[in-house]
Parts: structure tokens; sequence; C-alpha cells
């Protein structure tokens, strides 16, 4: 029926068509959101299929440009398994936006809609590309498409948001990606990506493989490594379904994915590890990790405590790169599918609360949790999973990661994580404590939120849950990519 | 290929070289004694299409033959005129012919809104001058007719530029001031072919070439690539002589600047990449010196600098302009290179840059027709009001700009391949500056258009308007050209190669 | 040094007439005296073209006696002789094309120069900037 070639291109085909279908009925607000969810889940129907065909790791050559310069995309279940994770959010994420975007009754929804369809297209790209170029490509075309989304209440402070956040995004992938994808392509003669590192293959030296990490590691704007993660926190003046779009489906992960991607496939473990700059740029990750936390304790706002939040927890996978061992890069690969799920419940959460109350500062979320038990709940797995407990999906990426920590002899690392898990408790958990332990200060909400907006994080949550159980034929999934016969000695 | 040589009959097509340029020749005084504009436009539309279907033709040839030489009025060269058309030149004509058919559709809308419709026969065969004049440089094999030619296209130039004085007055004294430069730009041309002249004794290219290359070089012929350099900079607005172009295409009529912008300055350059690499031999030392010295430096300070100035500009027209400038800088780049990569990563530019400037000036006069666009707020809210000409003007912006699935990244690739090729870090670090900057401008235009609210009219907004059908399908033909050689982009490579291959040999 | 300058006399009138020209187009902000330099300039590179042409001992190259049959035999032997000093006809051909452009540009030059005294009231360099320039504030205030 469906050729792993037809597949690929329908991967981008459906949600550009659909967005196409969005723009064209614009005027009948049912039947466009109609069409937002019917290509929604033709397309996780669609990736459904490409995971289970990505280890034949098909590929789709679209366009040659140059000698050895392709638009061309190549499944591998890396990208296979993010692809998933971002049409699956953007199901449960459409659905939330409807309900968000027609309760607080938001401006321009078709260009809205039109939007995510076209970064969720760029998204697929991102994970679909079997190359530099491709992956540069849609990382530009993702950038691009959600700037409208980010600046979508227009006013004075979502344009200077939106303006940090595109000179960010275009200044580091043009200024810093680009050149280092041209030096790839200089050095090795193509970017393809190679099992076992394009440039391990070609005898590059550490050195210069070195500041080739350097570059990427920067130049991939969207991992928020700090200092490049301003655009993050200045993100926020989008409405609460682009927030939860930037941090737990497509962009921020797509940076970190990318990251992994360029990691695994480009440089392989051993090269990064034997690079002089990995160290540092560990270092670099961790101190995100502890420093973003810090920082989101001191937020009262709830979305800006978030978004430190995913700044921390994406620096995880950039050190599980930078760490060059196979185990902490299956955690870093892990932790990019269970941190979105758990943070999607938060800020569908975040955004729950908002229409319901308006309320946007945690001080001001005394008692909710008994007008919205559900919600909360909700709320709570999400947190507990970012924290890493068990049974809740975020704790085996945290686990992973913390071996190859120790493997890799990286004690004062292993200490950085531990603090992180303490911080996340900190900064988290108190807003549930509030919202259940305090008395509400209305005694009945004048109007109860919708249940479109109620509904999708009790979904993710319950997904957090299962993700748990999940881990073994997750972890078989991708155990082909990262060195095979190391992992299974450690973990079994 | 062979089909295309076949297009026509044999007698004709034998005289394909000649007719090329004849044939808008005698149809423009013809234009000038039609009682009305749309009997002159449809007349410069005939001849239009007649010197597409003659380039194809001509290309066919040349894919076959490797190159036609014609024999003006059967003299012989190199005493007679020849007309010589080889793998440089071909991918001229066809921009030349191409660009100008889609010109001439957009014209009739956008002429019958600026100019007087008393002018407008005598502004048809103004361009029909023009445009014999730039076929005319690009076919010619002798080096004194590319100097009538020059000046034939330049003289209608000036007065198809002044023409936009009916709208704002200061397109006299832009026409003026380019009539100046443009007429020095000449005469220091003509006094370089007159050094060679005596030098070699043959006005003939593939002669004095091969002179040149027997007898070897002097101080005259020196002074002669001096002034022949700095004559074709002046009409190719090579960076730092360009002041004439801003605003030359600022206050031109919007059809001119369309059409100018992505043809005269082209064959303008063409002309140079002629002396320098097929007349000059570019590993003759004082040449191979003003490629590194000259033409790389200026052209990388050139693309900066001009990309800068125009973030600073307010009109729309002149940051396009500005723009010109600094993507001529690109091309003095790659042919500053002085390798085939080089070379052909700049024929690649050139024809990629006619596409997307074609493209963006006739969205801008699309925007004019409707609203008078004279500055970047003007566009506010544009892409409601006009999606068509919104969607086009910024498909070829951000092909401007270098933003992959466009040809602008196709073109950039090869000019950074190139540079590599060489180790010329500092021009790929140029390169992407440049980029950035032009990300700027664009970007603010852009903005302007998809982000600010639409403008309005007593408090409601302008309802959505379409620009007339003859302003929409040249404009999305060259947009969707920026996309489709994007992915195709083997033709135009191609072309570029055996340009390059035709001038450089083997190596 | 001087042998050298005196053999290229024919320079010396033509490199003077050719910066006077240059330096009129550039220092005067009168638009028709502009044009007057401009106009020097190229002329006197038509001189330059001309003085090429020049064969010392040269005739003008016109063959006189082609139908001579009378004295055929003698004439032909005299013409080849000399045939060698004819002056180059060609750069005088090509000279006249450059006059016409010459005239050419004079005109549209001309016409400009009417068209914008009549918008404007000037054809000095400064008063129209300055008629531009107050004209935009004038627009923007």
């Amino acid at each position: 029926m469906w050729t792993p070639e037809l597949a690929l291109a329908l991967a981008l085909a459906i949600p550009a068509l659909g967005g196409v279908m969005v723009a064209l009925l614009g005027n009948r607000p049912n039947w466009r959101e109609g069409a937002t969810l019917v290509s929604g889940v033709l397309l996780a129907l669609n990736i459904a299929y490409l995971v289970e065909i990505a280890p034949s790791q098909p590929t789709l050559i679209l366009a040659s440009i140059a000698p050895g310069l392709e638009l061309a995309f190549k499944l591998e279940p890396l990208g296979a398994l993010f692809a998933a994770v971002a049409s699956g959010l953007w199901l449960v994420n459409s659905l939330y936006s409807i309900g968000y975007m027609r309760g607080n009754n938001e401006k321009n929804q078709t260009r809205f809609y039109v939007c995510f369809c076209i970064a969720i297209a760029g998204a697929m790209g991102v994970a679909l590309s079997g190359n530099l170029l491709t992956m540069f490509v849609f990382y530009e075309v993702l950038t691009l498409s959600t700037y409208p989304l980010v600046t979508h209440k227009g006013d004075a402070a979502a344009r200077r948001g939106g303006r940090i956040y595109l000179t960010i995004l275009l200044g580091t992938s043009i200024g810093l990606l680009l050149p280092a994808i041209i030096a790839t392509q200089f050095l090795a003669g193509s970017t393809n990506f190679v099992a076992g590192g394009l440039l391990a293959l070609n005898d590059v030296t550490p050195m210069i493989a070195g500041i080739l990490l350097v570059m990427f590691a920067f130049g991939i704007g969207k991992a928020a490594l700090m200092p490049v993660h301003a655009w993050l926190p200045n993100a926020m003046v989008a409405p609460t379904p682009v927030s939860a779009f930037l941090h737990a489906v497509a962009v921020v992960k797509a940076g970190v994915f990318a990251m992994l991607k360029v990691g695994t496939y480009i440089f392989g473990p051993a090269l990064i590890a034997a690079t002089p700059t990995s160290q540092p740029l560990a270092w670099i990750a961790a101190g995100s990790i502890v420093l973003a936390s810090l920082i989101a304790l001191t937020k009262d706002n709830l979305k800006a405590r978030l978004a430190y939040s995913t700044i921390s927890q994406l620096s995880y996978v950039t050190l599980a790169v930078m760490l060059g061992s196979p185990l902490a890069m299956l955690g870093g690969a892990l932790q990019i599918v269970m941190h979105a799920w758990a943070k999607i419940t938060l800020f569908m959460s975040a955004g729950a609360i908002y229409t319901a109350t308006k309320k946007t500062n945690i001080s001001q979320m005394r008692g909710l949790g008994r007008h919205m038990p559900w919600l909360f709940g909700a709320y709570t797995v999400g947190a507990l999973s970012i924290i890493g407990l068990p049974p809740l999906a975020g704790m085996w990426p945290k686990l992973f990661l913390m071996q190859g920590t120790f493997e890799a002899g990286q004690v004062v690392l292993a200490t950085a994580l531990i603090a992180s898990s303490l911080l996340n408790i900190a900064y988290l958990l108190p807003l549930s404590a509030r919202a259940y332990f305090e008395p509400p200060e209305e005694a009945k909400l004048k109007k109860p939120a919708p249940m479109l907006v109620i509904l999708p994080p009790v979904i993710t949550a319950a997904g957090v849950i299962i993700l748990f159980f999940l881990i073994g034929p997750l972890r078989d999934y991708l155990l082909p990519v990262f060195e095979p016969v190391a992992i299974v000695e450690t973990v079994l | 290929m062979d089909i295309l040589a076949h297009l026509l009959p044999a007698g004709i097509a034998a005289h394909a070289p000649v007719l090329l340029v004849v044939i808008p020749l005698i149809l423009a005084p013809i234009a000038a004694l039609m009682p009305s504009g749309r009997i002159a436009w449809a007349i410069s539309l005939l001849a239009a299409f007649l010197v597409a279907i003659l380039a194809l033709v001509l290309l066919g040839e040349v894919s076959q033959a490797g190159s036609v030489s014609y024999h003006l009025g059967g003299w012989a060269p190199p005493l007679g005129i020849e007309y010589r058309v080889d793998a440089l030149n071909v991918p001229i004509l066809l921009l030349v012919g191409f660009v100008g058919l889609l010109c001439t559709i957009y014209a009739l809308p956008s002429v019958a809104d600026e100019i007087e419709p008393g002018k407008q026969p005598m502004f048809y065969s103004a361009f029909l001058v023009c445009f014999t004049g730039l076929l005319g440089v690009t076919i010619t094999g002798d080096a004194f007719n590319v100097f009538v030619f020059l000046e034939v296209s330049s003289l209608s130039t000036y007065a198809l530029v002044a023409m936009g004085g009916g709208k704002d007055r200061r397109a006299l004294t832009a026409s003026y001031n380019y009539l100046i430069l443009g007429t020095i730009g000449a005469t220091f041309f003509v006094i370089g072919v007159g050094f060679l002249y005596m030098a070699t004794g043959t006005l003939n290219m593939v002669d004095i070439a091969r002179v040149l290359a027997e007898d070897g070089h002097s101080r005259v012929t020196e002074a002669a690539f001096a002034f022949i350099v700095v004559g074709l900079g002046l009409k190719a607005a090579m960076f730092p002589l360009h002041v004439w172009l801003p605003n030359a295409y600022a206050f031109a009529p919007n059809f001119v600047t369309a059409f100018l912008a992505s043809t005269a300055t082209k064959v303008a350059f063409y002309v140079l990449i002629r002396f320098l690499f097929s007349i000059f031999h570019p590993e003759v030392t004082f040449v191979a010196a003003s490629f590194t010295w000259i033409f790389a430096v200026l052209g990388t300070v050139g693309m900066i600098v001009a990309s800068a100035q125009a973030i600073f500009q307010t009109d729309p027209r002149r940051v396009l302009a500005y723009s010109s400038v600094a993507q001529v800088g690109y091309m003095m780049l790659g042919l500053g290179m002085g390798t085939k990569a080089g070379l052909s990563a700049g024929m690649l530019h050139l024809m990629n840059h006619a596409m997307m400037k074609g493209a963006l000036f006739m969205a801008l006069g699309a925007f004019a027709l409707k609203f008078g666009v004279r500055s970047i707020a003007s566009l506010n809210g544009l892409g409601r009001t006009m999606p068509v000409s919104a969607s086009a003007f910024t498909i070829s912006g951000l092909s401007l700009v270098g933003v992959p699935l466009t040809v602008g990244f196709t073109s950039k690739w090869y000019l950074i391949l190139a540079a590599l090729d060489r180790d010329w870090w500092w021009a790929v670090a140029a390169l992407i500056a440049s980029s950035l900057l032009a990300l700027v401008y664009v970007g603010r235009m852009l903005m302007a258009i998809w982000m600010e609210e639409p403008p309005s009219h007593q408090g409601k907004a302008i309802a959505a308007s379409t620009a007339p059908w003859a302003v929409v399908v040249p404009m999305s033909i060259l947009a969707l050209a920026n996309v489709y050689f994007f992915f195709n982009a083997d033709p135009l490579v191609h072309l570029a190669n055996a340009a390059a291959e035709a001038v450089m040999g083997g190596r | 040094m001087l042998d050298i300058l005196l053999e290229r006399f024919n320079y010396i009138p033509i490199i003077i007439l050719m910066m006077t020209g240059l330096y009129v187009v550039f220092a005067t902000g009168n638009l028709v005296k502009r044009l007057v330099g401009l106009s020097l300039f190229q002329t006197s590179v038509f001189l330059l073209y001309i003085t090429l042409a020049k064969v010392f001992g040269g005739q003008p190259p016109i063959i006189a006696d082609a139908h001579g049959d009378d004295h055929g035999a003698a004439a032909a032997g005299h013409g080849a002789a000399e045939a060698v000093l004819y002056s180059n006809p060609l750069p005088h051909v090509l000279i006249l094309t450059a006059i016409v452009v010459g005239v050419a540009t004079l005109a549209v030059g001309l016409a400009l120069v009417v068209r914008i005294r009549e918008a404007y009231g000037s054809i000095e360099d400064e008063a129209l900037n300055a008629a531009d320039y107050s004209r935009d504030t004038g627009a923007a205030g």
C-alpha cells in the first residue's frame, strides 16, 4: 500500500496540504479546525507507519542542487521517534489550541493554524532529514513559521519578544550553523548523516572537529544552550498553545534533536569524546542545567518558570551528546521523548488555568486544585515526571544519563544532575501544594474551563505513565543507533 | 536541445543572430508611429516574443556547434563585423530575451498607469531601442560595435528613466546624472578599445585575443585594460562606481526599473567578463593582480557596504537598488576568484539575480499600481490586501537573502564552494555577513507586509485586491522560477559551467 | 624624455583637452556647462582615434586609377609600391559613428536640462538639491 518513499514525502506533504486547506477554509472555523485535526490524524498514522519501517532506512532525494549537495530525506530510528513525538503531540496540541483560541477569542486564528501546519511540516523535515543541508532548510522553515505565532498578540511586547526570537535564532543559524555545515561539506565532501559519524569516517582531526562542535553547539540556537537561550523566555509572550508547541513539540525539541543527530551521525560518539572542546561544552551544558533551574526558582509567572525549566531540562540532551558516551546519548534521546510529554502537560495546564481564571502567577493560584482537580492532577504527574520519579517516564533518561556520566568518570557532572532534580522539586511542586492544600480565593470559578483545554493535559499525563512501562521496546528500538554492543552489556 | 535548433525554418535560423537585433530595431520606429499605447505595446510584445524564440534557437545551435559566427553583410571578420554567439553569451541572450518578454507583458498596466497616453508609443519605442542595444552588446563580436550598442541602449535608458519625471521630478536629475556618468563610462571604454586597436590593429574580439596571445602585452594594453575596466564598471554599477544607480532605479517608472535591474547591469557585466577572460587572459600578471586586488576586494567591500546602505533606506525601491549594487559585488567576487568555479558561480548568480530582482521590482510595481508605494511604511499589511503580489515579493525576497529552497541559496552555495577552493575563508565570512545584512533589509519589508495592519480608509480596512493579470502572470512566473530552479538546478548550472568553460577552456 | 614627448606630440593636446573636459564635468555646478565638458571629453577621444589613423607620408586611402586601362602595367607596379603608405581608413569610419553617438548624447542631455529647468526653475546643481531637500522635509512635516 504505502511505499516507504511515499510515506516520507507524505510526512511533509500532509501538514503542508493541511496548511493550504486551513487557509482556504479560513472563513468557516468549524471546517478549518476539521482540516487541522484530519491532517493531524493522517500525519500521526503516517508516522506510525514510518516508525514501523525505520530500521530499513529508506531514503528519498527531493532535489540535487550541486554535486554532493542534495535535498534528501533518510529515515532512521532517532528521527522516526522524534517525528512520532512531534506528530502525536501536535494532534493533542491542536485539540487544545481549538479550546484555548476559542476560549480566549483570539484574533487571526486562520494565520495561527496555517503557521502551525507549516511549522509541523518543518519539524517533520528536521526529523527525517538525510543530511545537514536538508536539516538546515527545515530548521529555518521552523524558525520563520513560528515567528508569526510568537508575535501573535501583535502588541509591543509581542513584537519585541518576536524580534529577539528571530534575531537570535536566525543569527546563530546563519552565523554559526551554516558555516559549520559549509565546513563539513568542505572537509567531508558531503553533509550526509552516516552511521558512525561522517567526520569520523573522513578522518577529521579532533582539533578541527572540536571547533566544529562548538559551532554546532551554539549554532543550533534552538537547543537553548546558555548563553543563546535568551530567545526562549522572550518567546513566552506567545499564546499558551504556541508555548507548548515551542517547548514540547517542535522548536526546542528540534534544536536538541538536531544536536543529537549531529552528534550521532556527523561526529559519532568516539570522535566527540576525543575532541578537546567536548569537555568544556559539557560543563557549559551542566552550568545551563543548574543556572536555569535557579532562575526558574525566582520566577513567579508560571510560564516563565516553565520556560527556564525547559532550558534546564533540554540541556540534559546537549550534555548527553557532549559526554560522547553511547549510554548517555541513549539517555538524551529518551529525554527528548519523555520530556516532551511531561512538559506539554505542564504548559497545557498553565494555559488551562489562564483560560479559566486569567491568572498567570503562581502566587495567585491558591486553592485552584479544588476547582480543577483533574487538571492539577495532570500537572502534578507531569511535574513528578520531570523530577524523575518512578513510575513516570521522566525517570529513564535521568537514569541512563546518570549511568553515562559515571561511566565517563564525570562525578561533578553527575552531581549537577542530582542538584537539578532537587531544584526541580523546589520550583515545580510548590504550585501543586498551593493549589491543593491552601484555601481557594473564590468559592466558585466564574466560568468553568472548557473541556477541550482540560482533556488534553490529562491525556498527556496518562501518556507519561504509560511511557514508563514502554521503556523496553523503546530502548530496543534505539539500541542500533548508538553502538549496540556496548549498551547491551552495560544495561542488562 | 536539438528541438530548439529546429524551431525555425533553416533559412530563417541561419540569420537568427542578426534578426535578434534587427527585429526590435525595425519595430521601434513603427511602434513610435502608432496612435495608441496599446498597439505599440502589442508591437513590443511581438518583438520580445520573437527575440525570445530566436534566443532559444541560438541556444540550440550553440549547444550543438559550440559557437555560431554570423558575418554581417557577408564581410568576413576580422575586417567585417562579426556576430558571435557562444556558451558565454547565450545565457545572457536568453536572460534578456525572456526577462524582456515577461517585462513587456508587465508593461501594459504599469505603463498605462504611469505614462501619459500621448507619450506611450514613444515610450515603447524607446524601450525597443534599449532592448536592441542590450541584445546588440551581447551578441556582437566586435569591440567597437559593443560601444555603439552600449550607447544605443544607454541613450534610450536615459530617456526611459526620465519618463518617471511625470510622477516625481527627481527622475529628471537622476537621469541626468546617469547620463553624465554613463557617457563618461562609455568614453572610457572607447578609449580603452582605441588603445587595444593601437596595439593589435584589429577590433574583432577573437582577433584581438589572438594577437595579444601572440605578441604579449605592453604598457598600451595595460592602459587599455584599465580604461575598459573602469568604463564597464561604471555601466555595470560596480562598487564604488555605482552612485548613479540608486536614484535611477528609485525614480524611473516601475516597468523600467524591473527591466533594467534584471538586464542592463547584467549585460555590462557580461561584456566585462568577455574582456577580462576571453580578450585579456586571466593568467596574464596584471589581469590576475586586478582579479585579486580589485575585483575580489571591491566586490567584497561592495557587498557589505551596499547591503549596509540598503538597510538605512526608506524607499523600498532604493533598498532594492542598493541591494543590486551589493549583488554585483557577489558577481565581482566570483569573477575575481579567477577560477572556472568562481566564474561559473558568478554567472549563476547573475542569472539568478535577474530572476529575483525582476520579480521584486514587479511586485513593488504591483503595489504601486494600487497604493502608490513610496516608503516601507506604505507596504504595511499588503500581505492581506494583495496576497498574490505579496507572496511573490516574499519568495523572491527570501531568494535575495539566499534562503534555501530558492535559487539565491544555490548561487551563494556555489560562490562559497568556489571561495573555499581558493582557501578564501574571508570571502566566505563576507558572503555570510552580507547575507545577514540582506536578511535585515528584506526582513524589514517582509515584516511590514505581513505583520502590520493593512491600510485602512475611514476606519475600514481596504478590501483585498488583485493586480491585473498582466502583472500577476509575469511576476508569478519569475517568483516561481526562483523556487523551480532550486529544485531543478541543473539547467542553469549547466549554462553557467558551459559559459565558464567557453572562456577558460580546460582550466 | 623630451624626445619621447616630441615623438608623441599629437597626444599632448588630446590629453589636455581630455582632462579639461573631465575637470569641467566634475567642477561645474551648471548642468549645461557640464554637458559642454562632456562633449569636450568625448571630442578629445575622437581626436585620439583620428591621429591613430595617420601614417607618415601616407596617402588618402582612395584607389584613384582602378579603371586605368591605358597605362595598366606601369601603374600597377607604381600602385603596389605606394599601397603600403595609405592612411588607415578604419578609425575615421569608427569616429563617424562615435560622433553620431556624441551628438545624440548631447541632444538627450540638453533635452533633459530643458525638462529639469521646467520642473525646478533652475539648472544649478545646488539649487536642485536644495529644492528636493526642502520638498522632502515639507512632505515629512
